[in-house]
């Protein structure tokens, strides 16, 4: 086995941490590669500074978990190699590029846990790009991290479980929240009410920070629609609604997504199939149910492989080392695996009901302005790529990429990938499947043109 | 479900030779068929680098190269638009004595060809293009060339042929073609049946079975250029830079993107696609940062990589076959392609119509590899870091 190469797992949130404690507890070292500075992932992310803060401050009603797999990863260092601020910028033929002190190493693994997390699904409303504009998410961090707010009065709008969470948690932070956009109607979250059996601590607390948003005063807006951000230079405020009954706010931050989308290009360059998922509107790297992709050796687990929040990437992350293990020929807690599986099949169900409560907003691409931007990187306007469509006659999304520039800068469509492809779609009358998806291509992010291989530190042997 | 097409002429791949010539033959009057077993211009032709140059090219290729060069200016009257195309220059570099004696020489022999090539010294380049490394020695500056974007010049052929009811037929994979009669009947995807009186051969990397069917094979390879881009900066690089001896290749597009080549990509387990290795992208980079010193704080966001037929003696064919008449071929453009394509189309129309043309093409005959035995060989084809569309690497 010590003549193997170390098997490697991509994130260090809730998917990484339990696969890399079940691993080291059947004796292997793996090699955790992060990109943040601390582990924790997105959901449990430390703070880059000691602030007085406690966890209950910064993780709520998920103090004890957070605390639990910050101090259960500390907990295993000198038995596996744990690479923090490292970015792994390309996959391919069993070697890993990563990014780490400022050079590149080539990293030869054998089995590869992908943890890659989600990012916060965007649908480009025109003001988007405005100075001021956060996703959901990254208004999350800036809070959780560094202890500061995207604004001193804030708008959180979209749909989806996270918007509620960020809005409470920064009222609970003291920072003013002007209101809540939700572009799902009211009667949409009665379907909260299917999920109190299978989750009634989960469904309670959604509806015990609206009642305490409520209680402090911030106001509750659903079914919003013709959403535009306000601003010259930076967000003023915001307006909605149909003209002639159109509502206004003021605000300088505005926190805005419309529930989450995988993280899949490492999957991608490691050769993974793919196929569509219509519940998450995206094209998802296949696995069953304990995380084995359609390459042997390469697992996927937490949100990266499809959302399913943070417990369930605790239970998939442990679920696909026992996988590894498997495969392997190792000792491994068939049984565990087992009440792993169910419990993950649980919180599958429930993932439905959450996405009746908060669905996507149907008329986006309809009603999507030529002027709006929608490829803020490359600068392609909705427009442009109507007239690209129409003009090139492509129904596919590369060759929309390739003719229109959509999903070409610095983001390699992470953020306009999933509204190109919405409006495709609806451009050509064809089904959101059957327009495809963007092919990833190294670096998965920007890595610096002076970035130099460095030949001598590989991988623990 | 069987459909079948009868045309005057069926084309055997939708990139920008074949959409070229597709577009040009029914400008002549003819019924044309152009068939891709993907997307028009989604192989070599739309992810090539976009050199736009007749500087270092074998001096057997230069009359057809000064035909494409007439056709560049005009893209926007003839595809509607102008592809990003940048009459820029392009501007060769010696690393060394020895390859400025290499340039000096390359612009003797073409004296004669309309190059107008300008040698520039030490002292000149620090003058003009004092963004370049001052270690390079010299250089060789061709003020009519340039570069433009192979994404929209290859889609944008291949538009304007179906504008001008050409019938493009994408993801339809030509399975079989015969000679029936006078012409020829071919065997396509979804079950589509064309009659044709000719058929062109612009298969490129995947043109050597159509070739070997008809008694013609040919030492058909592949290689897979390589390119890094940068997000966008403010316009510094004003030429288009090739060196001589190859390694790196670098322009800036419109926008404001670095895209630089100079390695070879691998394929992938489908070995119609490839992606640029990790090592040698890096390479690239810090090839390109040690050359434009003022852009080494840039950030590479993206890399690429195509699929793209290559010859042994780095010469296309070019070539009415020798066996079949009615059947012509044109591919193994070795990386090189991108520039003289518009010209191969006006070529290969000719052929159909007058069964000959103006423009030299004796140099590309298929009839050159007969007595090498060849196979068609889907190997690796990786090797030498030579120039993507720049065929001027090849020395005798």
């Amino acid at each position: 086995m010590s003549e193997r190469p170390q098997p490697l797992i991509v994130g260090a949130g809730p998917a990484g941490i339990r696969a890399a404690q079940a691993l080291v507890a059947a004796g292997l070292r793996p090699l955790v590669v992060d990109e943040a500075p601390a582990c924790g992932g997105q959901i449990y992310r430390q703070r880059l500074v000691p602030d007085g803060r406690s966890s209950r401050d910064l993780y709520g009603s998920e103090a004890v978990k957070a605390e639990a797999l910050h101090r259960d990863f500390a907990a295993l260092a000198g038995r596996l190699d744990y690479w923090p601020q490292s970015l792994l910028w390309n996959l391919r033929d069993g070697r890993a590029d990563i990014m780490a002190e400022g050079t590149s190493r080539q990293v030869a693994y054998d089995g590869l846990v992908l943890a890659t997390g989600a990012t916060d699904r965007i649908l480009p409303i025109p003001g988007w790009t405005l100075p001021g504009v956060f996703t959901l998410g990254g208004a999350q961090i800036a809070l959780k991290s560094q202890g500061c707010a995207i604004g001193n009065r804030i708008v959180f709008l979209g749909s989806g479980p996270l918007l509620y969470l960020v809005a409470w948690q920064h009222m609970k932070a003291g920072v003013a929240v002007a209101a809540v956009l939700d572009t799902a109607p009211f009667s949409a979250k009665f379907n909260l009410l299917r999920g109190l059996p299978l989750f009634p601590e989960i469904v309670l607390r959604g509806m015990r920070m609206t009642a305490e948003l409520r209680l402090a005063g911030v106001a509750l807006h659903y079914g919003v629609g013709d959403v535009r951000i306000l601003g010259e230079e930076r967000v003023e405020g915001i307006a909605w609604g149909a003209a002639g009954s159109e509502r206004r706010l003021p605000c300088d931050g505005i926190g805005y997504g419309l529930a989450l989308r995988s993280e899949t290009q490492l999957a991608d360059l490691a050769g993974c199939r793919f196929a569509f998922n219509a519940r998450d509107r995206a094209f998802l790297p296949e696995r069953d149910a304990a995380g084995r992709t359609s390459m042997p050796g390469v697992y996927l687990a937490g949100d990266g492989a499809g959302i399913a929040g943070a417990d369930a990437a605790e239970r998939a992350g442990e679920l696909a080392a026992l996988a590894l293990l498997e495969d392997r020929g190792l000792p491994h807690d068939a049984a565990r695996a087992q009440v792993l599986e169910a419990e993950l099949a649980r919180i599958g169900h429930f993932r439905e009901v959450l996405e009746s409560a908060f669905p996507f907003p149907p008329h986006w691409a309809t009603a999507v302005a030529d002027e709006t931007m929608l490829c803020r990187c490359e600068e392609v306007r909705a427009g442009e790529v109507r007239r690209a469509v129409a003009g090139f006659g492509v129904h596919e999304l590369n060759r929309l990429k390739a003719v229109s520039r959509v999903g070409m800068g610095r983001c390699q469509g992470r953020i306009c990938g999933a509204a190109a492809a919405e409006l495709l779609a609806h451009e050509t009358g064809r089904d959101l499947a059957a327009v495809g998806r963007l092919r990833s291509q190294a670096p998965v992010k920007p890595i610096p043109l002076t970035l130099a291989l460095d030949a001598h530190r590989e991988a623990a042997e | 479900m069987s459909r079948q097409l009868s045309i005057d002429v069926a084309i055997i791949g939708g990139g920008l030779v074949g959409s070229s010539a597709a577009l040009a033959l029914r400008g002549m009057g003819f019924t044309v068929a152009l068939l891709d077993q993907g997307y028009c211009g989604a192989q070599a032709s739309g992810v090539n680098y976009g050199g736009v140059r007749r500087q270092g090219r074998p001096i057997e290729q230069l009359p057809l190269s000064q035909r494409a060069h007439a056709v560049w200016p005009r893209l926007q009257a003839l595809i509607g638009i102008d592809g990003e195309f940048l009459r820029s220059g392009h501007l060769k570099l010696a690393r060394s004595e020895v390859d400025m004696a290499t340039l000096e020489a390359y612009a003797r022999e073409t004296a004669e060809q309309g190059l107008d090539l300008e040698l520039i010294g030490h002292n000149g380049l620090r003058e003009r293009f004092g963004w370049i490394d001052e270690g390079v020695v010299g250089g060789s500056f061709c003020g009519g060339d340039g570069h433009a974007n192979p994404r929209l010049v290859s889609t944008g052929f291949a538009a304007a042929a179906r504008r001008a009811g050409v019938h493009v037929l994408e993801n339809t994979p030509v399975h079989g073609v015969t000679r029936s009669g006078e012409g020829f009947a071919l065997e396509a995807g979804g079950g589509l049946s064309l009659a044709s009186r000719f058929v062109l051969n612009c298969a490129g990397a995947w043109a050597g079975p159509f070739a070997e069917s008809f008694g013609e094979p040919v030492p058909l390879t592949r290689i897979y250029p390589s390119m890094v881009v940068t997000e966008p900066t403010e316009k510094v690089m004003s030429v288009n830079i090739g060196m001589e001896g190859g390694g790196i290749y670098a322009r800036q597009v419109e926008r404001g993107n670095l895209v630089v080549g100079g390695e070879r990509a691998l394929p992938l387990a489908n070995a119609d696609f490839s992606r640029p290795r990790g090592e040698g992208a890096l390479a690239i980079m810090n090839n390109a940062a040690a050359l434009f010193p003022g852009l080494r704080h840039l950030q590479a966001i993206r890399f690429w990589s195509g699929t793209e037929g290559a010859m042994p003696d780095r010469n296309p064919v070019i070539s009415p076959s020798l066996t079949t008449p009615g059947l012509i071929h044109a591919f193994g453009f070795t990386g090189a392609g991108f520039q003289i394509a518009p010209g191969v189309g006006e070529v290969l129309a000719e052929l159909v119509r007058d069964g000959q043309t103006q423009t030299p093409i004796a140099a590309f005959s298929i009839g050159r590899f007969a007595a090498t035995s060849a196979r068609t060989d889907a190997g690796s084809g990786a090797g030498q870091n030579q120039e993507p569309n720049q065929a001027g690497e090849i020395r005798s």
